[in-house]
């Protein structure tokens, strides 16, 4: 998505030369639109009276994918309400601004049927109304999609309502502690102004009886999530961070409750309820930087996860989402389409390529009987599957097998504040028993005094500002990086990640892009490029669409016959023009040099065929990249499943020392727990079928956007973009945040240790107690913003 | 001091109004899409064209 800023122009029409609806260069001078994709977006914004989305917009548009998109199951997803209203919710992907959501809503409502459309900027998705059949949904779903934006299916029952529930609840909370925290407040300060003796005692309790009408249901409705996870604490036998909080909130207020009855001098009310509005609040926007990557990484794997076309009994085909087919059903996959589901080939023979899930850049050839995985890419004829079950020996039942193992030896990592509350709770405890048995038997107070103090120790050294030391800097962190386009998905890998001291990357996919990119040639001519291209623009084929891609929008061939498993013919003047393989243009098939990628070969009659060579080539950045990180300390690694020879090359290129070559996922494990038996704390960089083990395998992992589900969902940080460098951004925010954390720690240990002498001296009254712990609370804070300050000034 | 009898409900009341309001904003979903609202705003011809109707930017 280009999310370039452009000057926001009164005037729709874009600069000369440029594409009327896209803002791209135009292929020829003097022509509007850069594409017939764009062509029809524009057409269609125009005839809906739409064009002043064109001077609304603040960022370009982006190229319409295809015009007419793959097909959505969308007929099943639709629900029909009692009066016959039909609703139906979509992920959108291109949403770039506010003029987009404007378009969108605005074409969809213009279409007679629809009551309602609303568009979620925040979330990308689409809820759309109408009146009539469910059959309808196709239609309207074309419009948005001939509108420039890509479509996906949104299950309903996504699994990601328990904790959509889990965010209102604690905003509801936070609400609820908010607005007591500042009532009891105002309450408390007329006591502490009162303190100064113009307070009658029959007032002072009338506004502690006051805080504590507010107090107690808001502790009792409020405090649950601290009561929920302590107790499931408790009974595992552990102690977290949520212990002392519920032991402290619980007794300061049945002190101050005490306290109120026996018309004494000081009340905690407002601390307690104090201390959970800060608490909730740190909680609350936890829990939504955690979902809003979550979605975001949903949204990502929605988007690819495409309907496979499924053919009946009847001979009739259909789309069907992948996860709705059944086993023993026959799939087709076009050419130049990614295979949707695992499955064996029981007609056709073509070639496919396997890079997501081998390493290897290499097609294979398949046919009847051979196994085929999702993600790979069917590339020169079609193929009929037959679906099968995941398991039987199989190259996946293999890697889930081995994500088992490896899940199961990769011990529990324990979140620091974890830790340090295992060690915290007990000290402060002991703490305060003490405290409590000092003042009763040595100084001779009585109980009830002396438990008074021992509380106050309590809810002073009720870590505030300690548990918000880590959720602060995680929060900062987490909204950094996703606005860099990084997904954080698990909630301690920034920790892990600090810690990292070896990196080990993939190579296809990972280090360079996983598709092919023509090879820049000094002795080919533009012009047979160009020539070559006006073929390569009417196939799907993934090399037709490099060599496309390299030559830059133009024109396309009319009459461009495509041939199965040989490539593309032109009737010309004077003969057939092909471009394709090799033996397709009457040359012999010659033995490949080792290491070399695929080729076309472009003849025409009369002259000498072009070859056109592509290799999957590396991210622009990574050379970079690589250097930065050993610059850095990091020691890297690359393991690979392709041959020897691409990889020595690649890793030549980019100064990775070390390397592997035809590493099978089993060997990808078995490296990594020999990094792991040495001592290294693994950073592991994939995307295919066969990393997933390794990245459940490492202590931490990272996958691209465009790695495989199984992959995605393994990774626990995904980045988007064709560059490399999110990651090493990824390590050094998370060094930095570790940086951040140790020091909110030290800052409220040290606090601690100057505020529970006073506590057990017996000094610290409610004014006292409030005082210490916001403004420590703050402190911690403000400590955490530091780290999106600095990215501000890297930014600009 | 009398007074207090007064002003504390008042207080209290006008908090807990501010409290509802947060509480029904929340649950009819008006926290859900914070950026789309802040561009909305500026679409002032927020009305559907009818079908077919030629421009009018």
């Amino acid at each position: 998505m280009s999310l370039a800023l452009q000057d926001i122009a009164a005037d729709p029409r874009p600069a000369p030369g440029t594409c009327r609806h896209c803002g791209q260069p135009v292929p020829k001078s003097g022509e509007e639109f850069c594409c017939p994709g764009c062509a029809g977006a524009y057409a269609l914004i125009h005839e809906l009276g739409l064009d002043a989305y064109y001077a609304r917009r603040d960022a370009q548009g982006d190229q319409p994918v295809t015009a007419e998109g793959p097909v959505l199951d969308l007929a099943n997803l639709v629900e029909t309400a009692a009066d016959g209203t039909c609703s139906l919710r979509l992920r959108v992907d291109g949403l770039t601004c506010g003029a987009c959501v404007w378009l969108i809503e605005s074409a969809l409502k213009a279409q007679g049927p629809v009551t309602d459309a609303r568009v979620n900027l925040t979330t990308r998705r689409l809820t759309l109304r109408w009146k009539g059949g469910a059959d309808l949904a196709e239609g309207l779903a074309a419009t948005v999609r001939k509108l420039g934006y890509r479509l996906a299916a949104f299950d309903t029952g996504a699994a990601d309502d328990p904790q959509k529930a889990q965010e209102k609840e604690l905003m509801r909370c936070m609400a609820i502690a908010g607005f007591s925290a500042m009532n009891i407040m105002l309450l408390s300060v007329s006591v502490w102004s009162g303190h100064a003796g113009s307070m009658g005692e029959a007032t002072r309790t009338l506004m502690h009886w006051l805080s504590a009408l507010i107090a107690l249901p808001t502790v009792a409705y409020c405090a649950r999530p601290f009561f929920r996870s302590a107790l499931a604490a408790l009974k595992a036998g552990r102690t977290n961070m949520d212990v002392p909080i519920s032991l402290g909130v619980t007794l300061a207020s049945s002190i101050s409750l005490w306290e109120t009855f026996e018309h004494g001098e000081h009340a905690y009310f407002d601390g307690a309820v104090m201390l959970l509005f800060f608490l909730l609040i740190g909680r609350f926007l936890d829990s939504r930087a955690r979902g809003r990557a979550r979605s975001a990484a949903e949204h990502l794997l929605a988007l690819g996860r495409t309907p496979v076309t499924v053919l009946k009994p009847d001979g009739t085909a259909t789309l069907l989402a992948p996860s709705a087919v059944a086993n023993g059903s026959t799939v087709l996959v076009a050419v130049g389409e990614r295979v949707g589901i695992d499955g064996t080939v029981s007609d056709g023979v073509s070639e496919v390529d396997t890079s997501v899930v081998t390493g290897e850049t290499q097609p294979q050839p398949v046919e009847p009987g051979a196994r085929v995985f999702a993600g790979m890419v069917n590339l020169s004829a079609p193929l009929r599957l037959t679906v099968t079950a995941s398991g039987e020996g199989t190259l996946l039942a293999e890697i889930v097998r081995l994500m088992e193992a490896a899940e199961q030896g990769r011990a529990r990592f324990v979140a620091l504040a974890d830790r340090v509350a295992k060690n915290y709770t007990p000290v402060v405890h002991t703490l305060a028993l003490a405290t409590f048995l000092a003042w009763t038997f040595l100084m001779g107070l009585a109980w009830q005094e002396s438990l008074f103090i021992a509380v106050a120790v309590l809810i002073i050294t009720c870590p505030c500002a300690l548990a918000l030391a880590v959720p602060a800097v995680q929060v900062v962190a987490s909204g950094r990086l996703l606005r860099g386009g990084i997904l954080l998905k698990s909630a301690t890998a920034l920790e892990r990640l600090a810690k990292v001291d070896t990196i080990v990357f993939d190579k296809t996919g990972t280090l360079t892009l996983g598709r092919p990119d023509l090879l820049p040639d000094l002795e080919r001519r533009g012009e047979d490029l160009e020539s070559a291209a006006r073929l390569a623009r009417a196939s799907k084929h993934p090399l037709s669409r490099a060599l496309a891609r390299a030559a830059g929008p133009g024109p396309v061939a009319e009459g461009v016959r495509e041939i199965p498993g040989m490539g593309l013919e032109l009737d010309g003047p004077a003969g057939p023009i092909r471009l394709g393989r090799r033996s397709f243009v009457g040359l012999e098939e010659g033995p490949q040099a080792v290491g070399e990628g695929p080729e076309l070969w472009y003849a025409r009659p009369g002259r000498v065929p072009v070859r056109f060579a592509f290799a999957d080539r590396a991210r622009a950045d990574a050379a970079e990249v690589v250097g930065k990180l050993r610059a850095a300390g990091y020691r890297v690694e690359l393991l690979s499943g392709d041959r020897p020879g691409t990889v020595a090359a690649l890793a030549a290129g980019l100064g990775i020392a070390e390397w592997r070559a035809g590493v099978d996922p089993a060997g990808k494990c078995a490296r990594l727990a020999e990094l792991r038996a040495s001592g290294a704390k693994v950073l592991m960089v994939g995307d295919g079928l066969n990393d997933a083990a390794a990245l459940a395998a490492a202590d931490v992992s990272v996958s691209p956007s465009s790695a495989v589900d199984i992959a995605q969902t393994a990774a626990d940080a995904v980045f988007q973009g064709d560059r490399l460098a999110p990651v090493a951004e990824l390590l050094s925010v998370s060094r930095k945040a570790e940086r951040l954390v140790i020091q909110n720690l030290g800052f409220s240990l040290l606090y601690n240790l100057c505020a529970v002498p006073i506590a057990m001296a017996g000094h610290a009254t409610p004014l006292v107690a409030a005082v210490a712990m916001s403004s420590s609370s703050l402190v911690v804070l403000g400590n955490a913003l530091r780290l999106s300050r600095r990215a501000k000034e890297a930014r600009s | 001091m009398t007074i207090l009898l007064l002003l504390i409900p008042v207080a209290l009341g006008l908090g807990f109004l501010g409290l509802i309001a947060f509480l029904w904003s929340v649950r009819t979903g008006q926290f859900e899409d914070l950026d789309g609202a802040a561009t909305r705003i500026l679409f002032d011809d927020g009305k559907p064209l009818p079908p077919g109707q030629k421009s009018q930017a």
